[in-house]
């Protein structure tokens, strides 16, 4: 919302300076965006009248003038026609800037001549296109002066952020109604005219009364539609807005200065009377704007027996609109219903400054009023004569009270406040208090809505920078852990993620269709993604991890190890998750390793073990499986269960078509840990076992077998380790061979077998007893022990 | 005879000593000690003569040819000694490496930015008391919008730029079940906080939130953390320590100054935003001081609605909540003077401004780790 000092001081009668204005916006919630001064760009331009003209020695089209622009005769080569002797303009001397194209004017020679400066244009000044010659300002204007003073353009621009619950802030009047509370001044009434309307008023009556319940309007006649008045197009000029023609300002000017927003119509235009009524699907109408919008029901529009001509309280139909040959006109001035707007608004995609103020919702109880003030200026501005006033429905004013206790502003505000101070402040911004405090709030405020919206009003105004600070009490008893046991689990892996040499990435929640294809059906999508690029809600981490990893190998980064702890989105919800991607060198050459290593699906493997055991899952106990999923190598990738159903992680070597997807080469492996299936620790209090170390040394045992190629190492070792789960502590592979002296099909696998004994050391024949058992249970899975 | 016999023991001494102390390697010393001490040597046979000695004479050449054995023994001794030790330096100077060659350069992870804030301000409110609290990103309209007092019609709906899922633009509002946004903001967990506990409650609630909006400085995915406070006699002076208490934690400097100004939320009422003083050192803002202000967060005094909504009784339970961006946070106290590169995954970004895993923010140590 943009307005401009002396407008301000047209509703506000203070000499308060400038700054302490903008203080105060800022203070009672009118937070000041901006403040510009065009005084400021037209520094070093000043009035100055021409003494001599004489043509250029060197140039047909320039003149060589003498101007004196308060301190004597300067000589200025100009190229203007209009430029001659007694003529009276502005003056750039050397140093300004001129404002069209920041160019700054300094001494220098044209053709040969000096010049001390330029004579400017009003395009030159951004004060209008006329480029046809210099300014010409009357006989009499002061030489010498600042051209800003003279032409009264010293008024600065305030812009304000208007909370969507201020609805009267969205005019200059509501404005200068909040100052005015806070002790800045005292507010003027807006002058009502009385307008004699003759004759009927307009046919205009409303069908759709849940949209549109009051719709005001007036005709005047034989009008001349020329330029608005100059005081009104400078302001509107001012605040951003192009002067268009005197009702079109009208109406803009009324919108900003009263928050009152009206339409006007060329009865030339219309056939019959206008309704207001509901939309049928499928209507459409071209707006002001240019474009076509297509209407549908719920929708509240204006027509007339053939067209639509207003989508209401939006915007105008281009068809009615007025131009210069406008003679006759309808002035409306409705009230639509806020919801109403706001879903036309939102469906439509179309902002308007109406929209702005319908949707908040203007003042049920200003339309007679405004109506009057628009009729008034037409006449004012246009001629004509008005007829009377069509008055179809009835804005609802909300009128509703409550009962306040004044004490609310301490025991919820945080400040104390005397109740006459705050019965002060409520009549200030318009509210109604009665004796026993049941307060009214105005009809301009209809986001008031219960006692703590006034403290809220009395907090504002007396300054929230006076509430003082009071310290929260401490909370009783002995202080626990404020996280979760789930917030704990993510937070330990990311920290021994870290610690294992992985970077932590940020990466989005929303990718690609092609992104996302290689990882399953995406649950769910985006009605209206920012990009085709964000559009579909991750089902896994790694799409946008894979797609980092490219990048920065692209970057020349030579190792990447990234992980991200995020949400995967599935149809039954979101599930948190930690994802790793390793590309690019394992380990760079080196003198002593020699040439660079890739990642392989055993790195994978050893991330996800840490992880887990880092989270705190049991992972000894752990199930390698496959299925994987299709994003990773069928033959080089697993997950990790705990049972056979709750998968852990999924880990392995990326499948050659998935890099070739994300662009990637060499060996890349990845990881998923479904944080969420990992069981949190519960805590059985803090005291550990007694410590109770075995009192003999335990012994190893080697067993090298053969054993089919299809058989997995796990399912050995587990086979050897349940031959005597008693007295096997421990069996792990320790190497693995095929080639020269294996039969083909087969592999030669090396397990190491801890044995630990109890009370005494093993015999000769007890250990031959358990190597048997080994062998027996290996053999089980198709494995013979080598000679 | 007598001295003659001393003469040759005197003699052999000398010779010996002489090849002890030339021999040039182990070997040689062997053979030294073999012709002197083995079964023939001739200091053995000199011993074996002993017995065959008289008493007398026992004892006049007895201690010469004991002192022959015994010094001649000591220089073998010393000299094996020192040729070991030749050995062992020639070797130790044949083993020598070039030291300046590199070790394997350490792996060194990074915790990002973000995560590592959020660990921050766990810390720091677990101080006061307040519990970390979790909800989802895919969020119900009712939870999003309809509970926090924003129904569809409401103009503050137009500062949100809502995401909606594909198939469900057009479902119920009210549904409290099946998500329908992208979460615009953290303050749905204040609803589901109350919905699930009793109060007093006081919880922070860090995550990602959503708004369709793309520039400089937004980014369609961000972090915020949500602060709720519920509790009897509860008001804006609370609020106001709180706020000031979080933030000179958050970048240990007594002389944070705050500003509230009056605002507008739906969820809150009398609603605040705060900024936050900062001063120009070299060029560059400083939170801290007041040569000008910045906005951080958005606060308030709960709306009785809302609290209402949630099944409490607002005469009888009132609270204030805050929201404030994460991201926002990082980069005034780490000095990141760009939004984007947080969510690129760029390992050179990453390095630059993530953390150590050992960079773990406590009380005693530090919520904010040092340059």
């Amino acid at each position: 919302m943009k307005f401009t000092l002396s407008w301000l001081k047209d509703h506000l009668d203070t000499d308060a300076s400038l700054d302490a204005i903008l203080d105060a916006l800022t203070r009672i919630g009118l937070e000041v965006e901006g403040v510009t001064d065009p005084a400021a760009k037209l520094d070093g331009f000043t009035v100055a009248r021409v003494l001599s003209a004489e043509r250029h020695p060197q140039a047909d089209k320039l003149q060589v003038l003498s101007v004196d622009a308060g301190d004597g005769p300067l000589q200025v080569v100009c190229g203007a026609p209009n430029a001659r002797a007694g003529l009276v303009g502005v003056f750039g001397k050397p140093g300004a800037a001129v404002p069209a194209n920041g160019m700054v004017l300094k001494v220098a020679a044209i053709r040969g001549v000096e010049s001390n400066g330029m004579m400017c244009s009003t395009r030159e000044l951004e004060l209008g296109d006329d480029h046809d010659g210099i300014i010409e300002l009357p006989e009499d204007a002061p030489v010498g002066t600042s051209f800003a003073d003279y032409a009264g353009l010293g008024d600065p621009v305030i812009e304000v952020s208007v909370t969507p619950n201020k609805q009267d802030c969205m005019g200059v009047h509501g404005i200068a109604r909040d100052l005015a509370a806070a002790g800045l001044g005292t507010l003027i009434a807006p002058t009502v005219p009385q307008v004699a309307g003759e004759g009927a008023g307009p046919d205009v009556r409303i069908e759709d009364a849940a949209g549109c319940p009051a719709f005001f309007a007036q005709e005047v006649r034989g009008l001349t539609n020329g330029a608005a008045p100059e005081w009104m197009a400078k302001r509107l000029r001012a605040i951003g807005q192009k002067p268009i023609s005197a009702l079109v300002d009208i109406t803009n000017y009324l919108t900003v200065d009263l928050g009152r927003p009206l339409h006007v119509y060329d009865k030339a235009k219309l056939s019959g009377g206008l309704v207001a009524r509901q939309a049928r699907d499928g209507e459409t109408v071209e707006a002001l704007n240019g474009k076509t919008y297509t209407l549908s029901e719920g929708m509240t529009l204006i027509a007339d027996d053939v067209a639509v001509h207003d989508i209401g309280g939006i915007m105008g139909g281009a068809h009615s609109g007025v131009s210069e040959a406008t003679t006759e006109v309808v002035i409306e001035c409705a009230y639509f219903t806020p919801e109403v707007i706001a879903r036309t608004g939102q469906k439509l995609g179309l902002t308007s400054d109406a929209r702005q103020r319908f949707e908040r919702g203007v003042d049920p109880a200003f339309l007679d009023d405004g109506l009057a003030i628009a009729t008034f200026l037409v006449l004012e501005y246009c001629g004509g004569t008005a007829s009377g006033v069509t008055r179809a429905g009835e804005a609802p004013l909300g009128t509703r009270s409550y009962a306040y206790d004044p004490a609310r502003a301490e025991t919820l505000g945080g400040l104390a406040v005397a109740p006459e101070r705050q019965r002060a402040i409520l009549e200030a911004l318009g509210f109604a208090v009665d004796d026993q405090w049941n307060v009214t709030p105005p009809t301009w405020r209809r986001d008031v809505d219960g006692t703590a919206d006034l403290v809220e009003e009395v907090i504002r105004i007396e300054g929230i920078d006076k509430v003082a600070p009071v310290p929260l009490p401490r909370v009783p008893g002995v202080a626990r852990p404020t996280a979760t046991p789930e917030q704990r689990i993510e937070r330990r892996t990311r920290r021994a993620a870290a610690a294992r040499g992985l970077d932590e990435a940020v990466t989005w929640s929303f990718l690609s269709e092609k992104q996302v294809a290689p990882f399953g059906e995406a649950a769910w999508r985006l009605a209206n993604p920012i990009s085709e690029e964000l559009k579909v809600m991750r089902p896994s981490l790694l799409p946008g991890l894979l797609s980092a990893a490219e990048r920065n190998l692209r970057q020349g980064v030579e190792s990447v190890r990234l992980f991200e702890i995020g949400r995967r989105y599935l149809p039954e919800g979101e599930r948190a998750t930690l994802g790793i991607v390793l590309a690019g060198d394992r380990r760079a050459r080196g003198w002593r390793e020699g040439k660079p290593a890739g990642f392989d699906a055993y790195d994978a493997k050893a991330e996800a073990l840490a992880l887990l055991a880092a989270a705190g899952a049991p992972v000894d106990n752990l199930q390698v499986m496959g299925e994987a999923g299709a994003a990773f190598h069928p033959g080089r990738s697993g997950t990790l269960r705990l049972g056979p159903k709750t998968v852990l992680a999924a880990f392995g070597a990326v499948h050659p078509a998935v890099m070739k997807a994300f662009d990637l080469g060499g060996q890349v492996a990845a990881v998923e840990l479904y944080l969420d299936a990992i069981p949190a620790k519960r805590g059985a209090g803090f005291m550990r076992p007694a410590y109770a170390p075995p009192a003999l040394q335990p012994v190893r045992r080697d067993f090298a077998f053969l054993v089919p190629a299809d058989v997995s190492a796990d399912a050995l070792v587990r086979a050897v380790k349940g031959a005597d789960k008693v007295v096997i502590t421990r069996a792990r592979v320790f190497d693995v061979f095929t080639g020269t002296g294996v039969a083909e099909g087969h592999k030669s696998v090396a397990v190491e077998v801890v044995l630990q004994p109890a009370e005494k050391s093993f015999t000769e024949a007890e250990l031959k007893a358990i190597a048997d058992k080994v062998v027996a249970a290996a053999a089980k899975q198709g494995a013979q022990l080598r000679g | 005879m007598t001295d003659n016999t001393m003469t040759d023991t005197d003699d052999l001494k000398t010779h010996l000593l002489v090849a002890i102390e030339a021999s040039a390697s182990l070997d040689a010393l062997e053979a030294v000690r073999v012709d002197a001490l083995g079964k023939q040597g001739r200091v053995t046979q000199l011993l074996k003569t002993m017995g065959a000695l008289s008493p007398e004479e026992r004892q006049t050449r007895g201690p010469a040819i004991h002192g022959l054995r015994e010094a001649v023994t000591n220089a073998i001794a010393a000299r094996k000694a020192h040729l070991e030790q030749v050995a062992l330096d020639a070797q130790l100077a044949s083993e020598a490496l070039d030291m300046t060659l590199p070790a394997d350069a350490p792996l060194s992870g990074t915790v990002h930015p973000v995560s590592q804030v959020m660990d921050e301000l766990a810390e720091i409110f677990a101080d006061l008391g307040f519990a970390v609290a979790s909800g989802p990103e895919m969020e119900t309209d009712w939870h999003n919008f309809g509970a926090l007092n924003i129904p569809e019609t409401h103009p503050a709906r137009a500062m949100h730029d809502t995401f909606y899922l594909a198939g469900r633009e057009n479902s119920d509002p009210n549904d409290r079940e099946t998500p329908r946004v992208l979460r615009t903001h953290t303050s749905p967990v204040q609803i589901r906080t109350m919905l699930a506990n009793t109060p007093p409650i006081r919880i922070i609630a860090p995550g990602r939130t959503y708004r369709s909006d793309s520039d400089a400085t937004h980014t369609p995915m961000f972090h915020q953390v949500e602060g709720l406070v519920i509790d009897k006699g509860i008001t804006l002076g609370h609020l106001k320590w709180t706020l000031e208490t979080f933030l000179k934690a958050f970048f240990e400097r007594d002389d944070i100054v705050l500003r509230l100004r009056p605002s507008y939320f739906p969820f809150t009422e009398p609603s605040a935003e705060v900024d936050v003083g900062y001063s120009i050192v070299k060029g560059k803002r400083v939170i801290g001081g007041s040569e000008g202000w910045m906005e951080v967060l958005g606060s308030g005094m709960v709306h009785p609605k809302v609290i209402a909504a949630c099944g409490l009784d607002p005469d009888e339970w009132q609270g204030f909540a805050f929201g404030c961006g994460i991201d926002r946070l990082a980069m005034l106290k780490y000095g990141m003077d760009d939004l984007r590169p947080f969510f690129d995954g760029d390992i050179r970004w990453l390095k630059h401004y993530g953390f150590s895993a050992l960079d773990v923010p406590t009380l005693s140590g530090g919520v904010g780790m040092p340059a």
